[in-house]
């Protein structure tokens, strides 16, 4: 039951992520994407792993997507153009130097791993579990983090402010 | 006195900075004053200290002083002890010797240049050159060890160069076409392959016997193994073209005749009556180490007499009266040399020291000449002139009677010894040289002095309605060298002519120096009747020389131009100076220019080349590197991606 | 059941294809997704081996890497306002004034 839900929200993860890529108006990627983030999420879901599950939906999906397609409606993005002036060596370079890596990456992930799960622990992936390593081992981590987004926050601010003359 | 010895090579450089900084805003007075001033000062101060020695013991007769330690060498010699180079003067009967006539004629020389650079442009500059000259002069034979020796050495070089090329671009030899300063370098270049060896000599004496000071040389010398007799051999043959060099000998003679581009007082000073005299002095000096390597001096023996006949030759020939002047220095330096190299030391510094006198008042004298004639310089151009200039005449012949060895002149007494040194220490060829070299002195001197004194005038009429007599300046010091080449002598009466009685003071002030040099000669012993005959025999030659000029150039008895014609090789041998001049230029010279301008295009074009070829190269990569630059983000994430795939090869391959 | 290998696998193809749109895509709010996709493929792994090996640990990782995204998100988005105020584009190969 796990493995069929798993193979079809691989397959929803693989065609949202290629409709990412592929599809040249701005906002039918942003959808997409957060398709595939919510697809992700399902996976962690199926993972055990609950809490992160949840945070993705509402972080992710939530918050990031959002305030993309925020921007993508505020500059009035339109279809893209094709043609490709970064040159022959980025055009025919580029898909063959990401399948060289595809594979050596593929290969390389796919060693590195036993062939099934264990048993997950119990009280695995709770909100409880996680929050408890939270806020001891990780604490200063923690409060690094939260200033690092007051950062973000303040410099986006100052940088997307219209001039200041 | 004593104590103020390191002072005397001081005083003239006081004369140095303050007419070289102030010189052109005194008043020629002022200059002169103060350029005479200070060679006063050192000779009184010599005088003083050489009183003040002569008081001692002759045993004790030393004294050393020191400005402090200069080289501390550490380890060198056979026995490996430190050996520290001291600033050093030391005072001893043979420098004493040496700073009287150095300071004594050189004061005369000051004063009357005074006079003779009267008109002359540059005239504080060339107080300021030779009051350094004077200083490194005086250095050099004080220094109390071969370095503090060979820094005069090398300064008096350079004076020599400044002074000669001193009207620098006055041109000097219409047949080459050279100036003053062309002839100045000639003669810096001769003298540096002299000093190369020079140095080597010291370097070999310093590492092998661990010592340049005088005082323990000898001493280190007697020590020596039998191995190192031929080391011993080298290092003296070394200092010794050292010594050609600067006291021409052959065959580094070449540029004393082309010296003669220098002002006469110049002349005079350097070229006749001090720095040429550098070389004898030093190998006297060294004598403690040449004692005990006859094969060297053997070599100086042979060099100093083949030089002596060699010079006088071109004498015989020459028409500028300076370069007849210029040979005939070559050709007694030659004397000096022989009798070095017989053993006869005390001879070669009494050849030295009435050397000085006579020599120096001939030029000063042939100056006295070309200056009351407004600058002619050719013989045969001048003529009867005793007249016009009687103190100039009358000083000229005596020092022309003392270089002929007529006796009881000063060149009598001096050239007789080095005669009866050859002798009586067996080298019989070496005397007969001298003798005939001295038959040719006699001739030549005399067919100068009557070209020039006597006759007709031979020039231009106008120049000679105008000769004058020089003025006090110039006429005093050359009084005063006249009466010393006349008495001068008489120091160093050899005991045979009075009848055994020794009164030779020379020879006794300068025993305790050389004394073991001239034992051997001594030992010979101045066997009474030999002695006198060959005293005889000189003066028998001097006089046939006196008559053969007098009959060519007086009497017209013979016609110079028809002897001329019948030795007519010869004749042309003599006076293109046996072509030396154009052998260097051709065995030596051109292939040396040709390596010259090989090096010269190696370095530009390989040596440069490669330089601006890394230039280019970089050049030419940063042109290729340049092309990653494109501007496009995308690219640039590319890259990104080649090396992390690159580096996950790596990391997945291990 | 689930084989943690194809995770993995389904990770690093997502990943790659992340990659493939930085490098084709000419928009610049479009690499910016991209690049959230690589991230995303990042915290898959990390999840996954979480599971593998039990513990906390790497599920932090992965609530910090969110943090990081949504920081960076922010930014980004930021300066691609101030680059199109400037240039009136979001074409990427427009801003090549680095070049040589």
């Amino acid at each position: 039951m796990n493995l069929i839900a798993f193979y079809v929200f691989a397959l929803l993860i693989v065609a949202s992520a290629i409709t990412v890529i592929t599809n040249r108006n701005p906002v039918a990627s942003a959808v997409a994407l957060a398709f595939n983030l919510v697809a992700i999420a399902a996976v962690f879901m199926l993972l055990d792993a609950q809490f992160i599950g949840l945070l993705q939906v509402i972080v992710y999906a939530g918050a990031i997507m959002v305030l993309i397609l925020f921007v993508i409606m505020l500059l009035n993005l339109r279809e893209e153009a094709r043609a490709h002036p970064a040159g022959t060596f980025q055009r025919v370079l580029g898909p063959l130097a990401t399948l060289v890596f595809a594979i050596v990456l593929g290969r390389a992930v796919y060693a590195s791993a036993p062939s099934s799960f264990p048993e997950a622990a119990a009280g695995f992936g709770t909100a409880g579990s996680v929050g408890k390593e939270l806020f001891t081992t990780f604490y200063y981590p923690f409060e690094a983090i939260s200033l690092l987004l007051i950062v973000s926050m303040v410099g986006a601010v100052l940088l997307a402010k219209k001039k200041l003359s | 006195m004593l104590k103020l010895i390191g002072l005397i090579p001081v005083f003239p450089l006081v004369g140095v900075i303050v007419n070289g900084l102030f010189g052109r805003r005194l008043s020629r007075q002022a200059v002169g004053i103060i350029g005479c001033g200070v060679v006063l000062a050192s000779l009184i101060v010599s005088a003083g200290a050489v009183l003040e020695l002569s008081k001692l013991p002759p045993d004790a007769r030393y004294y050393e002083t020191s400005f402090g330690p200069w080289i501390p060498m550490g380890p060198v010699g056979a026995h490996g002890e430190a050996v520290t180079i001291d600033w050093g003067f030391a005072l001893d009967p043979l420098s004493a010797v040496m700073i009287l006539v150095v300071t004594g004629v050189g004061f005369l020389i000051h004063v009357y240049s005074v006079g003779y650079m009267e008109h002359e442009e540059g005239f504080a500059r060339f107080f300021v050159y030779i009051n350094l000259f004077m200083s490194m002069m005086l250095m050099l034979v004080l220094g109390s060890n071969l370095l503090v020796t060979f820094v005069g050495w090398e300064g008096v070089g350079l004076c020599s160069y400044l002074l000669i090329g001193f009207f620098y671009d006055r041109p000097f030899d219409t047949r080459t076409g050279l100036t003053c300063a062309d002839a100045g370098r000639k003669a810096f270049l001769v003298n540096r392959i002299g000093d190369f060896a020079f140095v080597l000599g010291m370097l070999y004496l310093v590492t092998q016997f661990a010592t340049l000071h005088y005082r323990t040389v000898a001493g280190a010398v007697a020590q020596a193994g039998d191995g190192q007799h031929a080391l011993l051999v080298a290092v003296g043959l070394l200092l010794f073209i050292g010594a050609c060099g600067k006291s021409a000998q052959i065959p580094l003679y070449v540029w004393l005749p082309d010296a003669m581009a220098g002002p006469t007082p110049v002349s005079a000073l350097i070229h006749a009556a001090t720095m040429v005299t550098a070389g004898v002095y030093m190998v006297t000096r060294m004598s403690g180490l040449y004692v005990h390597a006859p094969e060297a001096m053997l070599v100086i023996a042979i060099i100093g007499a083949a030089t002596a006949v060699f010079a006088a030759t071109m004498g015989i020939t020459a028409t500028d009266i300076k370069k007849v002047l210029a040979y005939s220095t070559v050709s007694q330096l030659g004397y000096m040399f022989a009798a070095a190299g017989v053993g006869a030391w005390t001879a070669a510094i009494f050849h030295l020291m009435t050397h000085a006198f006579f020599k120096a008042l001939l030029f000063l004298g042939a100056g006295s000449v070309i200056h009351g004639q407004h600058g002619e310089q050719d013989i045969t151009r001048m003529g009867g002139l005793r007249a016009k200039m009687p103190v100039t005449f009358l000083t000229f012949l005596t020092a022309t009677l003392a270089i002929a060895g007529i006796v009881p002149l000063a060149g009598f007494f001096s050239k007789d010894e080095i005669l009866w040194g050859a002798w009586s220490s067996g080298h019989k060829i070496v005397w007969g040289a001298l003798a005939f070299a001295a038959g040719l002195t006699a001739f030549y001197m005399f067919r100068l002095a009557f070209l020039v004194f006597y006759g007709t005038y031979r020039g231009d009429k106008h120049t000679f309605d105008h000769a004058h007599e020089s003025p006090a300046s110039m006429t005093v010091p050359l009084t005063i060298l006249a009466v010393l080449s006349a008495v001068g002598g008489l120091v160093g009466i050899p005991a045979a002519l009075l009848g055994g009685k020794d009164v030779n003071v020379f020879h006794h002030w300068l025993e305790p120096v050389v004394g073991s040099g001239h034992a051997a000669v001594e030992g010979a012993g101045h066997g009474g009747s030999q002695e006198l005959a060959l005293m005889g025999v000189a003066l028998a030659i001097a006089l046939a020389g006196i008559g053969l000029a007098w009959l060519i150039y007086r009497r017209n008895a013979l016609s110079a131009t028809t002897i001329a014609g019948r030795f007519r090789p010869v004749y042309t041998l003599w006076r293109n100076l046996y072509w030396v001049d154009e052998l260097y230029e051709a065995a030596i010279l051109k292939p040396f220019y040709a390596v010259s301008r090989f090096a010269a295009g190696f370095d530009r074009w390989i040596v440069d080349g490669l330089v601006n070829a890394s230039g280019v190269v970089t050049d030419i990569v940063g042109q290729l590197l340049k092309l990653f630059q494109t501007g496009y983000v995308r690219n640039y994430a590319l890259l990104f991606l080649m090396g992390v795939t690159a580096i996950l090869v790596y990391l997945a391959g291990r | 059941m689930i084989d943690p290998r194809l995770v993995l696998l389904l990770s690093a193809v997502l990943f790659s294809l992340g990659v493939a749109g930085v490098l084709l895509r000419r928009g610049a709010i479009t690499i910016l997704m991209c690049v959230e996709l690589m991230l995303n493929a990042a915290n898959l792994a990390f999840i996954t081996f979480a599971r593998l090996k039990g513990g906390a640990e790497a599920q932090i990782y992965v609530f910090f890497i969110m943090a990081l995204a949504a920081a960076e998100a922010a930014a980004g988005l930021a300066i691609v306002i101030a680059l199109f105020r400037l240039r009136d584009t979001t074409d990427v190969d427009e801003i090549n004034l680095l070049r040589w």
